[in-house]
């Protein structure tokens, strides 16, 4: 039963459908053992946004106050999209390599340990 | 002169079970429209037992009483300035979010229960809920009148009612209680009776009154043990709830345990807050809040759902993903550095606070939490005090900021998703999950705060116009540190601390 209502047949209004976000589309993004950021962050982008732009703008406004942030390699930083393993295309819009609306993107870098070398 | 006093068995039977009627022109369904829809099973409505025995004119003269020596005792707060007799100015914080976060919560059960009295086909039942209406009627406005004193000294305190409504972290428990009420009257009970004000109201009571004890706030000690004997009603009425659905019928039992394992969960996700307010926020430390989870739920709640056992109940599900060891150092970290967005002022601890969480939190504190404020003293020293740019991702079931970290792993954030009808919803834990895999529809609906300010429905465009404009906080008085900040200014003129 997908909800126990006095109303027959009761139907919810989704309340974050993407038409809702006037052209853009939710996509979290979090850093895996970097616990200065308590939580993913939620940015909302136009789909067309290239991921070049996503990780160099827009993660740059969340993420860089980290001390280790200048220190990553982007090169050999793993992604995580929806919790699969995933390549990131830099110059390809996030809509057309499956970054869709509320998508969660993580990022590792097990290199960097956070700092004093405590996750955060 | 006739005899005119009653005994007090005849006045209970006329002033309770005696102002039920027999429907003789109408469906006695109709008049409950909404009692068979949850699928309880009621068979006789006169098992009911209400131990109390507390008739309505008994508990006009007593409570008239009561609240006639509290408001005495406000009185010879204010007359003598004892908002002065507080630890520091870091105390008032907990009992802005208190007025914040708990006193909304109080004036939602008098509507939740006034709406669910009415609900019932049992007499006693009825009568039961419209006390406990009154009652939660009457907490709401002690705790707004003790707590009034300090708008007039303290920043925050100014529009509590219209930020529960709207401002970001204050939907998580606002969401609670709206799940809460827009359930079916029996959930309701499991769910506000029993679940929160049986099992787990001791966690939020006894830890708040002994705090504001420990700290000097004797207007929130009274207005406390003024509800205490209240309180101890409701407990009552917590677990008669659960006794008489689970003594009245078989099919009742897995509907009781599907609430019982929700609503467990829902508190104890929402009490994180009282958590870090124990934890944190208290100048003078009462216990740890993984101490008081220890004594008032592990210990308390074993030995209730052992005597539940003969009933077919078991431990709420997911009671050993409770993350006391974790849950108040993640949450106070979250508002420190959201300090900007909220109606209180947070701090990082003192030295001496911090050999104290090691203390407490031998295992965990130095490991994962006292680097951070480390590297929060260190941002500080450099000027440049660390607030958060972006916004949180939210759970979609408690709507609090996904923080919490896996079970297994406190260096990884935990992270639960699933796919509805092709919409994408993410949760905090396999709890929150679960809970919204029951009833998808309902959840799909979550006013999450994050989504609706980027969906332009809390002004804006800026976070700064949502806060001031939306949420009617004053910038720079109400939010930011403690430190600087114009109640700390004000508290060290009084105190002649240059």
């Amino acid at each position: 039963m997908p909800v126990r209502a006095i109303t027959p047949d009761y139907v919810g209004e989704v309340k974050d459908l993407q038409a809702n976000f006037h052209g853009n589309q939710l996509v979290y993004v979090g850093w895996d053992h970097h616990l200065m950021f308590c939580a993913a962050f939620a940015f909302p982008l136009p789909p067309t946004t290239t991921f070049r732009q996503l990780r160099d703008e827009v993660m740059v406004e969340g993420f860089s106050a980290h001390p280790e942030w200048k220190e990553i390699d982007w090169d050999s930083t793993q992604w995580l999209l929806n919790g699969e393993p995933f390549i990131p295309q830099l110059d390809v819009a996030l809509i057309d390599q499956g970054i869709d609306h509320k998508s969660l993107l993580r990022f590792q870098t097990p290199e960097l340990k956070g700092f004093m070398g405590a996750a955060v | 002169m006739a005899a005119n006093k009653l005994n007090l068995k005849d006045k209970y039977r006329l002033l309770t079970r005696d102002l039920d009627w027999e429907f003789s022109y109408q469906e006695r369904k109709k008049a409950f429209p909404f009692e068979e829809f949850e699928g309880i099973k009621i068979t006789d409505w006169s098992k009911w037992e209400d131990p109390f025995r507390l008739t309505m004119d008994a508990y006009w003269k007593y409570q008239a009483e009561k609240e006639k020596k509290l408001y005495a005792i406000f009185d010879a707060f204010a007359q003598n300035n004892s908002q002065l007799n507080v630890t520091d100015p870091r105390y008032i914080n907990a009992i802005k979010l208190f007025l914040t976060a708990v006193s909304p919560l109080e004036y939602q059960a008098f509507q939740g229960f006034a709406h669910t009295g009415r609900q019932f086909g049992g007499v006693g039942a009825r009568v039961a809920c419209q006390m406990q209406s009154i009652d939660e009627l009457r907490h709401v406005q002690t705790q707004i009148h003790a707590m009034s004193h300090y708008n007039k000294f303290f920043d925050g305190f100014q529009d509590w009612s219209h930020m529960h409504d709207r401002v970001w972290y204050l939907s998580v428990p606002k969401s609670f209680f709206d799940d809460a009420r827009s359930a079916g009257p029996f959930e309701y009970l499991v769910a506000i009776s029993f679940s929160f004000e049986y099992v787990l109201t001791n966690l939020l009571f006894v830890p708040f009154m002994s705090g504001a004890a420990y700290n000097g706030d004797m207007a929130t000690v009274t207005f406390g043990f003024s509800a205490q004997s209240d309180e101890a009603r409701h407990m009552t009425l917590g677990l008669e709830v659960i006794k008489f659905l689970l003594e009245q019928h078989e099919d009742n039992v897995p509907l009781v345990q599907k609430w019982i394992d929700k609503w467990f969960w829902r508190g104890a996700q929402l009490l994180s807050i009282v958590g870090m307010m124990m934890d944190y926020m208290l100048p003078n430390k009462v216990m740890s809040w993984k101490e008081a989870w220890g004594v008032y739920f592990e210990e308390a709640g074993g030995a209730l759902f052992k005597d539940l056992a003969r009933y077919g109940i078991r431990m709420p599900k997911y009671v050993e993903q409770v993350q006391t060891e974790h849950m108040s150092h993640q949450l106070w970290w979250t508002m420190y550095t959201h300090g900007h967005a909220t109606g209180f002022h947070t701090w990082i601890p003192t030295d001496e606070e911090m050999d104290w969480l090691s203390e407490k939190y031998p295992e965990t504190f130095d490991k994962y939490y006292r680097p951070r404020w480390e590297l929060a003293k260190q941002m500080e020293a450099e000027g440049n005090r660390f607030y958060t740019k972006a916004l949180p991702q939210l759970c979609t079931t408690c709507q609090i900021p996904m923080l919490f970290t896996e079970v297994d792993d406190p260096t990884q954030l935990s992270f639960r998703d699933t796919v509805y009808h092709g919409e994408r919803y993410h949760f905090c834990s396999d709890g929150c999950r679960d809970i919204f895999h029951e009833e998808p529809e309902k959840y799909v609906q979550s006013w999450l705060p994050v989504h609706q300010i980027f969906q332009g429905n809390c002004g804006g465009p800026g976070v700064e116009q949502v806060l001031s404009e939306y949420y009617g906080m004053n910038l720079g008085a109400d939010n930011l540190d403690i430190k600087g900040s114009p109640d700390e200014q004000r508290w060290n003129r009084w105190k002649g601390v240059a």
